[in-house]
């Protein structure tokens, strides 16, 4: 349909301390507009203590074509990882 | 207290809540159709807890009991919120008039001297802050939007308007009184309509009846007529 809202992508954050995760996308004629619709499609059931909302059509993407080039080279450098320290408990969640 | 105050309440929450779930799987969005199922299911939540309250106070057996097992005649609700659907600036106009005398109608039970009915209103008045939030800026978007949507926005007010007196008619049996939320409607509303470049219409005339009873328009039986069937063809029927 030509005259489609324009689309928006929503961001949710759960509880205090995570961060926002993207959790879908809407339409919508304006970002508050955006906010109003995110709150009833995504947070109905307490979900979230705060959303933002982005206009898809401001998201860079990167291509999957260049999946190679971008990512392959890190397979081999296991060293980059940082599994051969002991995590402390007290560290909490990385 | 006389408990028909609380069906006046509960009964409005219903009526308007039956309503808007007729959208259901219909609306002209994917969103405004979840949110129109949301604010239904906000006033039902709402009915369950003004009926609930009436119930014991000797209103009957139970809120199914008074929303499955009375008949057109028995509701108290407004004429304004049996108006049926029409087309989405109707039920845009219908739910932005209701939410405005609904929201000043709340704030003042906040106050009320029955504890039981003031944290009532105190969680009501939270779904409704946003109810009107969101009425207000649909309707302030399609008045001040393409010529179509103006049009249909500034027809569905003249017809609606004259379902606005009934809010304010007030008699002993109303939880508070109602003339005076008129001035903070009025200031509410008339704001919101100028900004959607809307104008209310000069008449005051007023159809009345709904919330005595005396008189309900033809469309509320049609409208229980559905919401009853099942409960009515199925007295013991359970999830």
């Amino acid at each position: 349909m030509s005259n489609e809202w324009p689309l928006f992508e929503v961001f949710i954050r759960g509880q205090h301390g995570l961060s926002h995760r993207h959790v879908g996308s809407l339409h919508a004629t304006d970002a508050a507009h955006a906010i109003q619709n995110a709150r009833d499609v995504y947070t109905r059931r307490k979900e979230g203590v705060s959303i933002w909302v982005v206009p898809a059509a401001q998201i860079t993407a990167s291509s999957p074509d260049d999946k190679g080039a971008l990512y392959d080279p890190a397979d081999d450098k296991v060293y980059r990882h940082p599994s051969f320290f002991d995590i402390p408990d007290e560290a909490g969640a990385m | 207290m006389s408990a028909t105050g609380l069906i006046r309440m509960g009964d409005n929450a219903l009526v308007l809540g039956q309503r808007l779930s007729e959208w259901c799987g219909h609306a002209p969005a994917l969103e405004e159709d979840i949110a129109l199922a949301n604010i239904a299911l906000d006033l039902i939540g709402q009915t369950q807890l003004w009926l609930g309250l009436a119930a014991t106070r000797g209103a009957g057996d139970s809120a199914d009991a008074l929303a499955f097992h009375r008949d057109a005649w028995d509701f108290r609700n407004l004429l304004l919120v049996e108006q049926p659907n029409r087309d989405f600036a109707v039920t845009m106009m219908r739910q932005f008039l209701f939410d405005s005398w609904h929201f000043e109608a709340l704030t003042a039970l906040c106050d009320h001297s029955d504890t039981e009915v003031s944290a009532i209103a105190q969680k009501s008045l939270k779904e409704v802050t946003y109810h009107r939030e969101r009425s207000t800026d649909t309707v302030i978007a399609l008045g001040d939007g393409t010529d179509e949507s103006h049009m249909r926005m500034q027809g569905a007010l003249d017809r609606l308007w004259p379902y606005v007196g009934e809010m304010f008619t007030h008699d002993d049996d109303d939880l508070t009184d109602m003339t005076a939320l008129r001035v903070p409607f009025d200031t509410y509303v008339l704001t919101a309509l100028d900004a959607a470049t809307l104008t209310a219409p000069a008449s005051d005339f007023a159809h009345q009846g709904g919330k005595t009873g005396a008189r309900h328009s033809e469309h509320l039986g049609h409208m229980l007529a559905v919401m009853q069937s099942l409960p009515r063809s199925y007295p013991d029927a359970t999830w």
